[in-house]
């Protein structure tokens, strides 16, 4: 059977082997009556034993792959397997004539609950290792195999639901080439493991786990999220090719990591790194951002039962802050509605979710909500080189509003005896044509712009970026939208003031000549994007993409513009 | 019965690292060792019973020994709050 499946692709690069389903057991507990509550207890001491040496290895095993620091996480699964509370609470329930198996699920599931429900991040977080652990031990009782993935010693590609933190710590990456999960996104945890571990990842599939059998050869693409089953003679050497290309080039881009981004005519540009949570700061590292560009807030506020405390939000900022060690630091204030929703905050339906109520707007709707971020990051701002960011605005006012609010809170902190840096900056992404347009009385205001692509472009072209049958008006290059960025790069150079892109179009390599040839002072792009466009930056010369400007502002259509681009470039 | 009252200055409270490093410390003695902040009590070997009360940098706790070796059970926990700055 010849069958292709998509998901995301969260981590590039090539995969080919085999793969290895990843099984989650079944672990249905009927309540039982027992008569011999001693051979029940000797049941269950055996179990945990059994677990104890399991989780010892598996400890051994993340140690060797990732670091006594990752392997950390199962000294505490041991702690929580050897808690007294939870066995007392087991034995309580058996000699009351319970089951060991349903007397251990009660006691795990009311631990767990109890650990649910704490507003704290970090501890909730906790509640998914004593599942872990718990699930281990109801396995031995129940004599269920668990696949221990710790035992693979063939190339293998993993196929799985989802990825716990004790199956990820047992890959090892000697054998795991890649890796597809039907469950996550972006910044799954999944996601941000195959970026770290560099091996091809694709998640979100949905049916894998339903249509790949074990052993099925696979070619995984992590770049544009593409799974082949059992794949023909010519995909295999044309993926073959594809995947020595890729291993050549991020050879060759390994020397420009330490390196500043330089073009041939010697002039410095930032290139720095979109991330979406602190997990993402090795990554960024690891590429030599000059910066961080765009630290999307969202996931403090994502997958959560309720909005993050100034605290939570203050720890994460001041992560960032200091661990980009002084490089500039863009973050840009809550950015949710549209296409990006809150379990526990109702947004309004509307016609129109990205002409709506969505970013500032919203903020402004909700000033505590918005009032609390801005007093974190304030407070956060002595750690590091701060910019402070504010999404979709369209007009003067509402940019005043923002900076407003934020000017009484950093009153509020100072009349409280808190330091708040007095160099940080305050700007706004560049992502509504209204604004582009009035650049130049932006510019009297604000710091700095940041130029989102991808909402600039739905915007002027009036196409929603969802809908694929008008697909066709995504232009990054069209002459209307460079018209606009030129607009908006001149207008704040005028007042001496800085512009840097988030979007993904500051990382393409048909869009960096002309940006560059325009003046754009800082690229953003996703990490693994970085060393390419350094390179392609080495190969460019400033002063001659300066010269073609004029012309190519004359030009009519986006395919003229690109064949430009592909001729001199 | 040996007893000793600290102020938690790991800047993360009692959770992770600090409560792990106290439980494992714990473990091996024979004497019961408890934790009470807040009126409530938990038994200190335990890493659920701990990390359950949500203790956060600056609270006050007591911890209670009893048993045959509750002084050098005391003694340990005295160690590990120092050389590790969780509490003084």
């Amino acid at each position: 059977m010849k069958q292709t499946i998509t998901g995301i692709g969260v981590s590039d690069g090539i995969a080919i082997a085999k793969a290895y389903r990843l099984e989650t057991p079944d672990l249905t507990v009927e309540k039982t009556t027992i008569d011999k509550p001693e051979q029940e207890l000797a049941r269950f001491e055996s179990a945990k034993s059994e677990a104890a040496v399991e989780l010892e290895a598996i400890r051994a095993k993340a140690a060797e792959n990732f670091g006594a620091d990752k392997a950390e996480i199962f000294s505490a699964h041991l702690l929580v397997l050897n808690d007294p509370e939870l066995a007392n609470t087991v034995k309580g329930s058996i000699e009351q004539g319970i089951n060991a198996e349903y007397a251990l699920q009660q006691a795990a599931d009311t631990f767990t609950a109890m650990f649910e429900a704490m507003d704290n991040e970090y501890m909730r977080e906790r509640a998914a290792d004593i599942r872990d652990v718990t699930k281990r031990l109801l396995a031995k009782l129940l004599g269920v195999h668990v696949s221990d993935p710790s035992t693979i010693d063939e190339e293998v590609i993993i196929i799985a639901d989802d990825l716990t933190p004790s199956a990820t710590a047992q890959l090892n990456k000697q054998f795991v080439k890649g890796f597809v999960t039907d469950i996550g996104g972006r910044t799954s945890h999944s996601a941000i493991l195959g970026r770290m571990l560099e091996i091809p990842a694709v998640v979100g599939t949905k049916t894998a786990m339903a249509s790949i059998e074990q052993g099925t050869s696979l070619i995984v693409d992590g770049t544009d999220g593409t799974v082949l089953l059992e794949p023909t003679g010519e995909e295999l050497n044309s993926y073959e090719t594809k995947k020595s290309q890729f291993e050549q080039d991020k050879e060759l881009l390994k020397r420009f990591v330490t390196e500043a981004t330089i073009t041939s005519d010697g002039h410095h540009v930032e290139v720095g790194a979109n991330i979406a949570s602190t997990e993402d700061l090795p990554l960024a590292d690891k590429n030599g951002a000059e910066g961080v560009g765009l630290f999307r807030t969202e996931f403090l506020y994502m997958g959560k039962s309720d909005f993050p405390t100034e605290e939570e939000q203050f720890d994460a900022y001041k992560t960032v802050l200091s661990s980009m060690n002084g490089r500039p630091t863009v973050v840009r204030t809550l950015d949710i509605g549209g296409d990006k929703e809150l379990s526990y905050f109702s947004t309004p339906e509307e016609m129109n979710p990205f002409l709506g109520e969505r970013a500032i707007r919203l903020c402004f709707e909700h000033p505590e909500m918005f009032r609390t971020q801005l007093r974190a990051l304030l407070r956060a701002s002595v750690h590091g080189n701060l910019k402070i960011m504010f999404p979709m605005i369209a007009t003067l006012e509402e940019f005043r509003r923002a900076k407003g609010m934020l000017l009484e809170e950093q009153e509020k902190l100072h009349a409280e005896g808190i330091e708040v840096s007095d160099s940080y900056e305050v700007g706004m992404m560049l992502e509504i044509p209204a604004a582009a347009v009035i650049a130049d009385l932006f510019a009297k205001e604000v710091d700095f712009f940041s130029i989102g692509t991808n909402d600039l472009i739905q915007y002027t072209m009036a196409a929603d970026r969802m809908n694929e049958t008008v697909s066709y008006l995504y232009q990054p290059n069209h002459p209307s939208i460079l018209r606009l960025i030129n607009n908006v790069i001149q207008a704040a150079h005028k007042e001496g003031k800085w512009v840097g892109m988030c979007g993904e179009v500051a990382g393409d390599p048909l869009s960096i000549p002309v940006l560059l040839g325009m003046g754009l002072d800082e690229f953003s792009m996703s990490p693994s994007s970085i060393l390419k466009a350094r390179a392609q930056f080495a190969s460019l010369s400033k002063a001659e993409w300066e010269s073609y400007i004029p012309e190519i502002l004359q030009m009519e259509t986006s395919e003229k513009i690109i064949e430009f681009v592909k001729a001199h470039s | 019965m040996e007893k000793k009252t600290y102020t938690i200055t790991s800047s993360e409270g009692l959770h992770a690292r600090p409560c792990s490093m106290l439980v494992s410390a714990v473990t091996p003695f024979q004497s019961e060792v408890t934790i009470t902040y807040k009126e409530r009590t938990a038994n200190l070997k335990s890493i659920m019973g701990v990390m359950g009360m949500g203790i956060e940098s600056g609270a006050q706790v007591e911890i209670v020994a009893e048993g045959a070796d509750e002084a050098e059970a005391i003694a340990k926990v005295d160690s590990i709050m120092k050389s590790e700055s969780i509490g003084e």
